[in-house]
C-alpha cells in the first residue's frame, strides 16, 4: 500500500459559510510531489469544490502562494517530505480576505502596486530616432534584484503591519518602486516620494524584517525599505535646509 | 490617492541617530556604572575627577546627545510598538504627543543639567 | 392608472446580487506570541524602554554631578542598592540586546562601497562590533582613569 500524508486544508464557503474550517483530505505521498501537487490531487479525485489559484508550477507565476503549516510559501516549491510527517496544515495567505477556500482577494495590492508607479518615468521622452535608453552592467547591476520579484504577496502574508495597517503600502509594492528608483533611465523618484514618504509610506515599516525571509526571489524588500527611509530622511532634511533647492 | 505629508523622516532620523549612539555606548555605562563599579570590581573615580571630566565640552556634548537621542529613539519606537504591539492606532494623536513630547520634555532638562555641571 | 411598482412584481423581482460575503480576519491583538520572529521583533522593540530608562538615569547621573560631592556621594550609595544592582542588570541585558540586534540589522539600511564593489553585510557588521568594542573600551578608560 502507498503511504499516505494528511493535509488539512482551510474551507471557506461563501454561499454557505460564515466562519472558515479545516477540512482534511489523505494524499498519496509521493517523492517530487509539492504541496500544490496534493492539492491538485484532491481537486481531481476527491473534492472537486476545493478552489485554490495557480498556473505556472515552476515559481515563475507568483500565483499559487499559500499559508503551509502557518509559513507563507510558493505551494509550488514546497515539498511533501519537507512537512513530513504531516499532517500539513494549507491555509489562505494571512492578513487578507478570503473570497473562498484557499483563494484570497488581491485588490488591495493591486491598487498599492499601481500607487507607487512601477514603470520607467522620464521627464522628456526621447524621440525614436536618437536611439535608445542604454545602461552598462554596473547600472543594471543597481536595480536588478528588485525587479526579481513575482508579485507573489507571500511578503505582504508574512508582515504584521501590512495585515494591521490596511493602508501601508507595503514591501513588495516598495522594492518594485526601489526598482524604478534605482534605475539609470527612471526620472520618476520624486512622483514615487509623494506617495511613499507621507502616511502608510515607508515610514510605516518597523522592520520585522520577515518579508525578506519569506521572498522565494531574494528580492530583500526590507533592505529596499531601510535604504529608502534613509534617503527619504536625507531629502527631508535637504528640502528644509535648502527650501529653494531643487528637491 | 495622495498621501497625507508628515514629519516621519525627521523623527525617524532621530531615531535612527539615537539607536546608534545608544547602541554604541549606553551598554558600557551600564555594565561600568551600574554593575562593575557597584560590585567592586573597580573603584569608583572621585568626585573632582569625574566633574572635572564632564566639563570638557566635548563630554558635555556626548552626555547630551546620549540622553537625547536615546529619548527620541525610544520614543519613535515605542510608538509604533504600542501602534503594532497593542493595536492602539486610534490613539495616535495622543501617543504622539504623550512620546514626543516626554522626550522634548527629559531633552530640556537633560540639557539644563549638562550645561549646570 | 397603477404604479409600476405595484404591477407585474414577478417580472420586476427584488432580487439580491450574488455577492458573496468574503472572510475577514481579524488580528488577534497577541498576534506576536506564537512565531519565534514575532517575539524576538516585539523583544527588540521593547528595549526601547531600558534604552528610555538608562537616558533617565544619566539625567540623575548629570544632575547628581551639578549639584555636587554630597549629590553624588548619595547617587552612588543608591547604585550599590541590590535594587540599582537589579535593575542595572535587567536595563544591560536589554540595551545589550538593543546594540546586537541594531549592528546586526545595520547592513540593511547602509550600503558602502569600496570603488564600484559593494561592501558585503557581514563585513559592515564585523566593523560595527569592532567598533562597539573599541568604543566601550575608550569611555572606560577615560572615566577610570579619573
Amino acid at each position: 500500500m502507498e503511504t499516505t500524508i494528511t493535509l488539512e486544508v482551510q474551507r471557506y464557503l461563501p454561499e454557505k459559510d460564515t466562519e472558515p474550517y479545516f477540512q482534511e483530505y489523505k494524499v498519496p505521498l509521493r517523492k517530487k510531489w509539492v504541496v500544490l501537487d496534493a492539492l491538485n490531487y484532491i481537486k481531481d479525485n476527491i473534492d472537486g469544490t476545493l478552489s485554490y489559484r495557480w498556473s505556472c508550477r515552476m515559481g515563475v507565476c507568483g500565483s499559487c502562494g499559500m499559508m503551509v503549516n502557518d509559513k507563507p510559501v510558493l505551494t509550488c516549491a514546497t515539498f511533501l517530505e519537507e512537512c513530513l510527517p504531516g499532517p500539513i496544515r494549507v491555509a489562505p495567505l494571512s492578513y487578507f480576505d478570503v473570497i473562498r477556500d484557499l483563494v484570497v482577494n488581491t485588490d488591495g495590492f493591486m491598487d498599492k502596486l499601481k500607487r507607487v508607479k512601477p514603470w520607467l518615468i522620464t521627464d522628456q521622452v526621447k524621440p525614436v530616432p536618437e536611439g535608445e535608453y542604454r545602461q552598462t552592467p554596473e547600472q543594471k547591476a543597481e536595480y536588478d534584484q528588485y525587479s526579481m520579484c513575482i508579485n507573489c504577496m507571500l511578503c505582504y502574508a508574512a508582515c504584521p503591519v501590512a495585515g494591521l495597517e490596511p493602508e501601508f503600502v507595503g514591501p513588495a509594492a516598495i522594492a518594485l518602486a526601489q526598482r524604478y528608483n534605482y534605475d539609470s533611465r527612471d526620472e520618476g523618484r520624486k512622483q514615487r516620494n509623494e506617495e511613499l514618504l507621507g502616511e502608510g509610506g515607508i515610514y510605516s515599516c518597523t522592520l520585522v524584517g520577515e518579508c525578506s525571509e519569506v521572498c522565494p526571489k531574494a528580492v530583500d524588500p526590507a533592505g529596499a525599505i531601510q535604504r529608502y527611509k534613509v534617503s527619504g530622511a536625507a531629502e527631508w532634511w535637504k528640502s528644509v535646509v535648502v527650501p529653494w533647492g531643487d528637491t | 490617492m495622495a498621501n497625507k505629508k508628515n514629519n516621519d523622516p525627521f523623527w525617524w532620523t532621530l531615531f535612527g541617530a539615537g539607536g546608534t549612539i545608544s547602541a554604541f555606548f549606553i551598554p558600557i555605562h551600564v555594565a561600568l556604572i551600574g554593575i562593575a563599579i557597584p560590585l567592586g570590581w573597580f573603584a569608583m573615580p572621585d568626585y573632582e575627577g569625574l566633574v572635572e571630566l564632564a566639563r570638557h565640552p566635548l563630554s558635555r556634548i556626548y552626555l547630551f546627545a546620549l540622553i537625547s537621542l536615546s529619548l527620541f529613539h525610544w520614543a519613535h519606537r515605542f510608538r509604533f510598538t504600542l501602534y503594532d504591539g497593542l493595536q492602539l492606532k486610534h490613539l495616535e494623536q495622543y501617543i504622539v504627543v504623550f512620546c514626543y513630547g516626554s522626550a522634548i520634555v527629559g531633552t530640556v532638562i537633560g540639557l539644563i543639567f549638562v550645561l549646570s555641571i | 392608472m397603477a404604479k409600476t411598482d405595484d404591477i407585474n412584481t414577478s417580472t420586476n423581482p427584488r432580487y439580491q446580487r450574488y455577492r458573496p460575503e468574503r472572510y475577514s480576519p481579524r488580528m488577534s491583538i497577541f498576534w506576536w506570541v506564537h512565531k519565534k520572529p514575532f517575539v524576538k521583533f516585539i523583544v527588540r522593540e521593547l528595549t526601547s524602554l531600558f534604552v528610555a530608562a538608562y537616558a533617565v538615569l544619566l539625567i540623575f547621573q548629570v544632575r547628581a554631578l551639578s549639584q555636587g560631592a554630597e549629590a553624588w556621594e548619595a547617587l552612588v550609595a543608591w547604585f550599590s542598592t541590590p535594587f540599582s544592582i537589579g535593575l542595572h542588570v535587567i536595563i544591560f541585558l536589554f540595551v545589550v540586546f538593543h546594540a546586537i540586534t541594531w549592528f546586526n540589522l545595520a547592513p540593511t539600511a547602509m550600503v558602502l562601497r569600496i570603488g564600484k564593489k559593494r561592501i558585503p553585510g557581514g563585513v559592515i557588521i564585523t566593523i560595527n562590533f569592532l567598533m562597539w568594542i573599541a568604543l566601550s573600551l575608550a569611555i572606560a578608560t577615560l572615566i577610570l582613569a579619573r
